[in-house]
Parts: C-alpha cells; sequence; structure tokens
C-alpha cells in the first residue's frame, strides 16, 4: 500500500470522521461542529493537495485492495484507485466542500439544523470523495446511491417546506432511474468480464471478447447513470427542482459533488465508452442536446437559482459533449474551470438572496453599490462562464470547441457555438438585472454579506480568473500533459479561428443584453410579447414536466393500478385463502379433542386393531407364530 | 397337552375383558382395575411365548417381573391422580372428567 493510497483513504474518510463525530458528540454546540466539519474538510484538502503535487511531479497511479466477499466466484474488493484524474477530482471536491462549508457558516447562520447541516455536507463530500477513490464497480455503486441519499438529506433539508421535500423526492426517484441502468451495466460487463475492478474491466473489453453490440447496450447502461447524476436530458427534471435546498447545498451539488459524478463516472470508464463509437455518438448528441436544451429554458427563466440550475445543465451538457466527441481533456478541463466559477455563482446568489430574501430577479436591482464584492465576483464569474478571454470558462470551452471542429463533428460544433451565445446572453441577462440599474426598494435593507460568506467569493473569484490558464495552450504546464486518456498527445495548437468565434459570440450575447437589460433600448416586455409562444413554451421548460406527469398519471398509474389490483385480488386472496383453510380445518379437528378418557381409549384400541389387521393381511407370517409354528 | 395357543387364547380373552372394561365402565377406579387386566395379559403372553419359543432362558419370566412393578406403581398413580379428582370435584365418573374438552 503506497503512501498515495492512504493518502487517497485519508482524504475520503476525514470528512466522514467528522459526520461521525457531529452526529455522536458535537450536535448540541454549532459552533464547534461547524469547526469539526471545516476541519476534517480542511485537512482532507491538504492530502488532496498533497495527491496532487506528487501527481503532478510523478504521475505514477497507486492502488490497492482489501478483498471483502465473493459472489459467485467473482472478487470483491474494497479498493482505493489514485491516479491522476483522482487526484484532480479529489482537489476539486475537497477545495469547494470546504469553501461551502466556510461560507455556511455564514449562510445558515441561526438557523436551526446548523450542526445537522454540516454532518450532511460531511457526509456528502464522504460519498463524493468515494466515487473519486474507488476502484471497482461495484464500489463506486455504493457511494454513487450514497451521494444519491445524502443529497436526497440536503435538498429536503427545509423538509418542513412541501416544495423541498417534493423536491427531494424528485432527486432521488429521478436518480434511481438512471442508477438502475447503471447497474444494469454494471451487472452485464462483471458477468462477462468476471471482475469488478476498473482497469481489469477495461482490458477485458478492450480485448474485444464482448461482441460490439453487447458492448454498446453496455456503455449505454452504464451512461444511464451518468445522465442521471449529471442530470443529462431526458433526467434532468430533478435538478432544477434541487433549487430548494440551501444554496451553500445547490453550490455543492452543481460544483463538485453530484453532477459532477457523472461525468467523473464516464472519464474513469473511457476505456469502455471509448471503444463503442455508436455510444460515443449518442452520448455527445445527448450532451448537445443537454446543452443548447437547457440553455434556451435558461434564457427566459425569473429565478436567480434556477437560471443557474439550467446553465448547470447546459454546461454538463457541454462536458458530456465533449467526452462523447473524443475530447477526455477537455471534458475534465471544462469540469475544473466550470466547478470554480459555478461554486461562486451560486455562492454569490446565495449571498444576494441572503440579504434581499427572494429569488426573483426582478426584485433585485441596483445591488452593486450595497454589496460591491458580490457584485464584483459574480462578473468575474459571469465573464468567466460566458467564455471571455483570459477567464477560465474561455479556455475549456475553447478546448471543447477544438475537440468538436478537430474531430469533425460540426453540427456539435455549431450546437456548442449557439449555445456559448446564449450562455453570454443569459448569464449578462442576471447580472445585469440583479446588480444594475433601479434599486427596486424592496432590497433597502440590502448589505454586504459577512466575511466568512464573501471570503470563500474571492478565493473562488482568484481562481474563475486563472484556473484556466493551465489549459493555454503552448506552455509546459498544459493540462492536457496531466489528464489525457491513453497515450499522452501533445496538446492542439490554439486554433485561432475557433478562438475568435467563440469570443465573437460570446461579447455578441453579451452585447445584446447589455442592449436589452442595460440600455434598456429594447423593452423585455415587448419580447415577451413578440416571442409569443416560443416565450410560453421556453418559460414552462418545453412542458418537460407535464409530459412526464401526463405519463405517470395516465399510462404508469394504470399499469400500477392492474398490478394493484392483481397483489390485492390474487396475491392476498391466495394467502387469504391459505389462512382460511387451516382456520376451518383446525376448527373441525378440534371437535376431537373431547376430553373423555374413554374416547380416546377407544381410538387407540381402534387403531390397535388397524394395525392389527393390516398385519394379518400383508404379513400373515406373523400370525403364523400365534399358531405354534 | 396345552399348547401356546391355549395361553394366548386365554391371554386374549384377558385382554378383551380389560378392553371391555376400560371402553365401558364409567367409574374412572373401574377403569383403572381394568387396566389391571391389560397387563396381566402381556404378562401371560409374556411368560407364555418365552416358555414355548425361547425355553432355554427365563426372559419372559424377567420381564414379567418388572412389569408387575411398574403396573404397581402406575396404579398408585392413578389412584392419586382420581383421589386428587375427587376431593377437589366430587366426581368418580370418567364421563364428567372432561375440562380438557376442546
Amino acid at each position: 500500500m503506497g503512501i498515495l493510497s492512504i493518502a487517497g483513504i485519508a482524504t475520503a474518510i476525514l470528512p466522514f470522521l467528522a459526520f461521525l463525530v457531529i452526529v455522536a458528540f458535537t450536535k448540541k454546540f454549532k459552533m464547534t461542529s461547524a469547526l469539526v466539519s471545516i476541519g476534517a474538510v480542511g485537512l482532507a484538502f491538504l492530502t488532496a493537495c498533497f495527491i496532487l503535487y506528487s501527481q503532478i511531479i510523478n504521475p505514477v497511479a497507486s492502488s490497492f485492495n482489501i478483498p471483502w466477499m465473493y459472489i459467485a466466484n467473482i472478487e470483491l474488493n474494497l479498493g482505493v484507485m489514485v491516479n491522476q484524474l483522482t487526484a484532480i477530482m479529489l482537489f476539486i471536491v475537497t477545495f469547494v466542500s470546504m469553501l461551502v462549508q466556510i461560507y455556511s457558516i455564514g449562510y445558515m447562520h441561526g438557523d436551526e439544523g446548523f450542526s445537522k447541516f454540516f454532518a450532511f455536507i460531511s457526509l456528502f463530500t464522504f460519498s463524493m470523495l468515494g466515487i473519486v477513490i474507488s476502484n471497482n464497480l461495484m464500489q463506486i455503486y455504493i457511494f454513487w446511491e450514497l451521494v444519491g441519499l445524502s443529497s436526497y438529506l440536503l435538498i429536503g433539508f427545509w423538509y418542513f417546506k412541501p416544495e423541498a421535500s417534493d423536491a427531494a423526492k424528485k432527486a432521488f426517484v429521478v436518480n434511481r432511474v438512471g442508477d438502475f441502468g447503471f447497474l444494469l451495466g454494471i451487472l452485464m460487463v462483471t458477468f462477462r468480464a468476471g471482475t469488478f475492478d476498473f482497469i481489469k474491466v477495461v482490458e477485458f473489453v478492450k480485448s474485444g471478447a464482448i461482441d460490439p453490440g453487447t458492448l454498446t447496450v453496455i456503455a449505454l447502461l452504464l451512461f444511464c447513470g451518468a445522465a442521471g447524476k449529471s442530470a443529462q436530458f431526458p433526467l434532468h427534471v430533478w435538478l432544477p427542482d434541487a433549487m430548494e435546498g440551501p444554496t451553500p447545498v445547490s453550490a455543492l451539488i452543481h460544483a463538485a459533488t453530484m453532477v459532477a459524478a457523472g461525468v467523473f463516472m464516464v472519464a474513469r470508464l473511457y476505456g469502455i465508452f471509448s471503444l463503442s463509437p455508436q455510444a460515443m455518438n449518442i452520448i455527445a448528441y445527448t450532451g448537445a442536446f443537454t446543452a443548447i436544451f437547457a440553455a434556451s429554458i435558461a434564457l427566459v427563466q425569473d429565478d436567480i437559482k434556477r437560471i443557474l440550475a439550467y446553465s448547470t445543465l447546459s454546461q454538463l451538457g457541454y462536458m458530456i459533449l465533449a467526452l462523447g466527441a473524443g475530447g477526455y481533456t477537455a471534458g475534465m478541463f471544462h469540469l475544473t474551470t466550470h466547478a470554480f466559477f459555478k461554486a461562486l455563482l451560486f455562492l454569490g446568489a446565495g449571498s444576494v438572496i441572503h440579504s434581499v430574501g427572494t429569488n426573483d430577479i426582478w426584485r433585485m436591482g441596483g445591488l452593486h453599490k450595497k454589496m460591491p464584492i458580490t457584485s464584483i465576483t459574480m462578473l468575474i464569474a459571469t465573464l468567466a462562464i460566458s467564455g471571455i478571454w483570459p477567464f477560465a470558462g474561455f479556455w475549456s470551452k475553447d478546448e471543447i470547441l477544438v475537440t468538436l471542429f478537430n474531430s469533425g463533428h460540426i453540427v456539435l460544433y455549431y450546437v456548442a457555438v449557439v449555445t456559448a451565445f446564449m450562455t453570454a446572453f443569459y448569464m449578462f441577462r442576471l447580472y445585469l438585472v440583479t446588480f444594475t440599474g433601479k434599486e427596486s426598494g424592496h432590497e433597502n435593507h440590502a448589505h454586504e454579506s459577512p466575511l466568512t460568506m464573501t471570503v470563500p467569493l474571492m478565493i473562488l473569484a482568484v481562481f474563475s480568473i486563472f484556473a484556466g490558464l493551465v489549459g493555454m495552450p503552448g506552455h509546459a504546464f498544459n493540462i492536457s500533459k496531466f489528464i489525457y486518456f491513453g497515450e499522452m498527445e501533445s496538446p492542439a495548437p490554439m486554433n485561432m479561428r475557433i478562438a475568435y468565434a467563440s469570443s465573437a459570440v460570446a461579447v455578441a450575447g453579451i452585447a445584446i443584453a447589455f442592449i436589452i437589460y442595460f440600455l434598456k433600448a429594447v423593452k423585455a416586455g415587448d419580447l415577451k410579447k413578440n416571442a409569443g409562444p416560443v416565450y410560453t413554451l421556453l418559460k414552462n421548460k418545453y412542458y418537460i414536466d407535464e409530459i412526464y406527469l401526463f405519463f405517470i398519471r395516465n399510462i404508469f398509474f394504470a399499469i400500477t393500478e392492474t398490478i394493484k389490483w392483481f397483489d390485492r385480488n390474487i396475491v392476498d386472496g391466495l394467502v387469504n385463502f391459505t389462512a382460511w383453510l387451516v382456520r376451518q380445518g383446525g376448527d373441525k379437528l378440534r371437535r376431537a379433542t373431547t376430553g373423555s378418557v374413554q374416547t380416546y381409549a377407544l381410538v387407540i384400541f381402534s387403531g390397535m386393531l388397524v394395525v392389527i389387521i393390516a398385519f394379518a393381511i400383508y404379513s400373515p407370517d406373523l400370525l403364523k407364530i400365534i399358531g405354534g409354528r | 397337552m396345552i399348547t401356546l395357543a391355549h395361553y394366548i387364547i386365554l391371554s386374549a380373552v384377558l385382554f378383551g375383558i380389560g378392553i371391555f372394561g376400560i371402553l365401558t365402565r364409567r367409574n374412572a377406579i373401574g377403569i383403572l382395575m381394568s387396566l389391571e387386566l391389560l397387563f396381566n395379559a402381556v404378562n401371560i403372553n409374556m411368560v407364555a411365548f418365552s416358555r414355548f419359543l425361547a425355553p432355554e432362558g427365563a426372559y419372559g419370566e424377567l420381564f414379567t417381573i418388572f412389569i408387575i412393578t411398574v403396573a404397581a406403581a402406575e396404579s398408585i398413580l392413578g389412584l392419586a391422580i382420581i383421589l386428587a379428582i375427587y376431593r377437589s370435584r366430587k366426581v368418580l365418573n370418567a364421563d364428567e372428567m372432561n375440562l380438557m374438552k376442546w
């Protein structure tokens, strides 16, 4: 067991210990709970830094296994695998989680469930870290479900609000749909390969022992899991509703601990996915569709957190699109930069909500003067997500576009460009409406958030500016030398045409948002009227929820009603009939117990007679004895 | 000449009388007495079989002595139970001792 594996385990276990300590001991002491939780994740962050550092200077994978049990001769281990991918994910997860927790001290101040909140967040972080360090399919599935559970607990943290508990249930149920496919995929590949181990499974698949058709099915089933967790169309419906949770939780879910899991899993099992071109295409198109679909919904939403939620969907679509198009590095790079600026956006939104007390962007406005730090950091994040040079989002988005362009997916390339345009537009719409313009009076009591909240914002802002530089083509520390699949390739040279194109659409998006929402040259209300049905369609999120509800109410419930009838009448009927039969039989037989000695004697005697007669008929030799031979 | 058959017939008659007594007597003590007849029918069988089929040993006689001993103890037990029932319920009639009826 190498030092890296130990460090990997320590990183994952520390938040879990914090969870146990808070639940067992410090629940009553709010500040202690917060400090325990932050201390644990801080230590985990340090070990993650150590892992990242040692992977950078010496990229050697480290892993070890503890045998756990055998399932039909398939060895199931508990194990750790630390490589470059693990290192960067550990860094992101612990870093974002740490900042979110520090922020939560301010945001959750005065909440009754303060300690519980930190316990859950620790559990959540632990689950995600467990996914990251897993080295086999079964273990990743276990942590996968743990992430589902802890997200349920956190989305429904304010369980007394019906919307929150509904959203938590929705997230859980939608994820179950994806997880079911994931489990089927795991079982299909495991029972062919005879092992759960990532490396061995990938080797087995590489050896060509699975025919291409089956492999495509397996890859798509595994992708179901990713689509559930990373909220890809058509399983995206839970993510916007998950906004009912506390804002730091949204930040955590969107940046590091939940939606990243799906993308990470695809990257981890890239050896399987990359061998099935059909599956890769479907993944790429799913990602592209989700990207543009979610971006178009985000154009018209009014809830600050919902806009961000749809932008996350869109950006996740980008990552999945990149992975599907063969851009392993590009996808993971975008995951990294996105983690920083999306966490920042959510925490900034939380800061605004915290001081204004509403989610509706039209009831904000002019907040820049009242909340300068939040405003400036939000602006940085908005520029980053819009893909403006030299902010982080520019580099990763550019890398994805280059990948799409170079791999010949021209349609997908244009989809991505259009999405980039929409992203710039709706993000600046959000920013301009919230922070500039007239003060809408409602926020007179608005004030800058306390330091515990603004410091994480500032740190994240620094990363949102500079994190992209590792992806700048042509320097020695390029990310493609660190995160790559198969053989290391020299990073694609910067394609200036693509860089200009993506910058141009981003600037165009910003300019239009500026004209409408800052200069107010075009009235937003007129736009609504002119767009008419399109606006209604987008506003209602393409009626996806309604379509699902229709199917559930009319088709699903019809089926379940039938099954319920069968269960209530046929299955229960059989069970009750058996019980009735035994009861009736017993009631009849009961009468034999007369309580009279002589009846019993008579029965015994008759029995004896029967035995003797039977002997006389079937075995006459015995009776010969009586005749004295 | 008295053969094994004679003894067995005697034993069977005795057994029959005993069974008849058990099934028909009302009085519990009468039932107990009829039970003793069954034992004795068995004893006669034992001795007779032992004498005629295995004359070289006295196994049947030996068992008979055991049975007589056990039967004595058992009838004391039976009498004690009947006495106890009589004391508490003032009945000797087996038909009326039906507390265990369903």
